[in-house]
């Protein structure tokens, strides 16, 4: 199907946008890539009055990097956390989430932003900001800026903090610091780059000895938002992760999702493959921080 | 205000001003107001890879953007392959050569897919070539075909052609 009609702007500087989104509020809507919101229109479950275009804003395409975070533009693309060295030796498992993030041909015009935004259940970058304990930076025009933390921002499937009149400007991402820090993303669908059926996500940092020091794991595509569990992980801290340990939390992390139904799998067979993949991320997280003597 | 807006884009090395209605993908653009054909028009929702093209070098899918949004840019689709006119790149040949086409829907986004792939790694593995058409349907060949087509357009044995 063909976008229903709508009026379109394009903007330079985020306060344009700002001022925009303030007299539209929820007749308008952001656009970046696209690659959610086009699709959305031309099956016409999204019917905006107002397209903004913010692809070309570039102070949304910024990122620094300090010791403690990554501050990614909203605007960043995709492709560009994807090819850049610096990512991965920041935030590897943003970098090793993206191997799983849609087709290239997505990626090439996707932004980090707007998966984020768009909050799909399934997807990838959501649940890699929730892991890590991300904070979304959302500005509006009445009220500024505003942080809000990840697990917070997630909502519901396609549902965030986001009021009609705010940006998602930037993504804070906490940096891990020191010596052995694994990461891990695993994640299941009918093929490469569908949606997920499941997806399972890890960071974890170890000391010499391979005791677990900290740990943060989540699960996709198996309830309304993407999953953590601050408490199983808890659990972990000052054992060395065995396979029987891994999948004692896997399967109670697991217990704890409200996956849904559709033609391809049902709830019970999704919960069993998000507790496999947990289990399994957890695994190659505490092989690959014992590997890593220090931050790659 | 008149809901139209004039656009700047180059396609196939030409350089185009049209006025657009903010709706129109870029796909429709360049099928209804360029009368390129080439690019093919699929699901229309980001699943088929059919209508890919390059913009800016980077092959997207040309249904999941609106024609306005590449003012400025630079699209190159599927009749921008060829060298010359009657002639075939080293891929479409390569294309020929291995019966990697049947009905031919797909094959412009998977010549597109992969001329993008050659571009960046003239020496994929058969595991990149199926990564790289990841995005892209096809419903006749069973993809080893292609596969086989991108491999041979990659090896010396196909360097008479094209």
């Amino acid at each position: 199907m063909k976008a229903a009609v709508f009026e379109y702007t394009r903007v330079q500087e985020i306060a344009q946008a700002l001022d925009y989104l303030a007299q539209f509020g929820g007749d308008a809507k952001l656009l970046a890539g696209g690659q959610s919101l086009v699709p959305m229109m031309a099956m016409r479950l999204a019917r905006p009055a107002w397209l903004i275009d913010i692809d070309r804003v570039a102070t949304l395409k910024t990122h620094t990097f300090n010791a403690s975070h990554v501050r990614i533009g909203a605007g960043t693309r995709q492709k560009t956390v994807e090819h850049s060295a610096e990512f991965a030796a920041a935030l590897p498992l943003l970098r090793k989430a993206l191997k799983w993030v849609g087709h290239e041909q997505t990626r090439n015009r996707g932004t980090i932003g707007g998966s984020v935004a768009y909050a799909d259940p399934s997807a990838e970058i959501p649940l890699t900001c929730l892991v890590l304990n991300g904070v979304m930076n959302l500005q509006s025009q009445a009220r500024g800026v505003r942080q809000v933390a990840a697990a917070d921002f997630f909502q519901g499937p396609m549902f965030t903090a986001l009021e009609d009149d705010e940006c998602l400007t930037a993504i804070d991402l906490p940096v891990w610091q020191g010596a052995h820090v694994g990461t891990a993303f695993e994640e299941t669908a009918i093929r490469h780059g569908d949606f997920a059926m499941a997806s399972a996500a890890c960071q974890l940092q170890t000391d010499d000895q391979g005791k677990v020091v900290r740990v943060s794991m989540g699960l996709g595509g198996v309830d309304g938002t993407p999953l953590v569990f601050p408490e199983l992980s808890a659990q972990l801290q000052g054992k060395v992760l065995t396979p029987e340990i891994a999948k004692e939390v896997a399967f109670a992390a697991a217990a704890r999702c409200n996956p849904g139904s559709d033609m391809h799998a049902q709830p019970s067979y999704r919960k069993d493959l998000a507790a496999k993949l947990l289990a399994r991320v957890l695994i190659h997280c505490a092989s690959d921080a014992m590997a890593l003597t220090q931050r790659a | 205000m008149t809901n139209r807006h004039t656009i700047q884009i180059q396609v196939n090395g030409i350089d185009y001003e049209r006025s657009v209605e903010p709706r129109t993908t870029l796909v429709d653009f360049l099928r209804d107001d360029l009368a390129l054909k080439g690019t093919h028009v699929g699901c229309e929702h980001g699943v088929c890879g059919a209508c890919s093209v390059l913009l800016n070098d980077d092959p997207v899918r040309s249904c999941c953007m609106f024609a306005v949004q590449a003012d400025g840019m630079r699209v190159k689709t599927v009749e921008g392959l060829a060298p010359n006119r009657a002639e075939m790149s080293k891929l479409q040949d390569a294309f020929c050569e291995k019966h990697a086409l049947q009905c031919g829907y797909c094959t412009p986004g998977m010549l597109i897919a992969c001329t993008a792939l050659l571009t960046r790694c003239p020496k994929p593995t058969q595991a990149q070539v199926r990564e790289a058409i990841s995005g892209n349907l096809c419903r006749c060949t069973g993809y080893q075909q292609i596969v086989d087509a991108v491999m041979y357009a990659s090896s010396d044995e196909s360097k008479q052609h094209g």
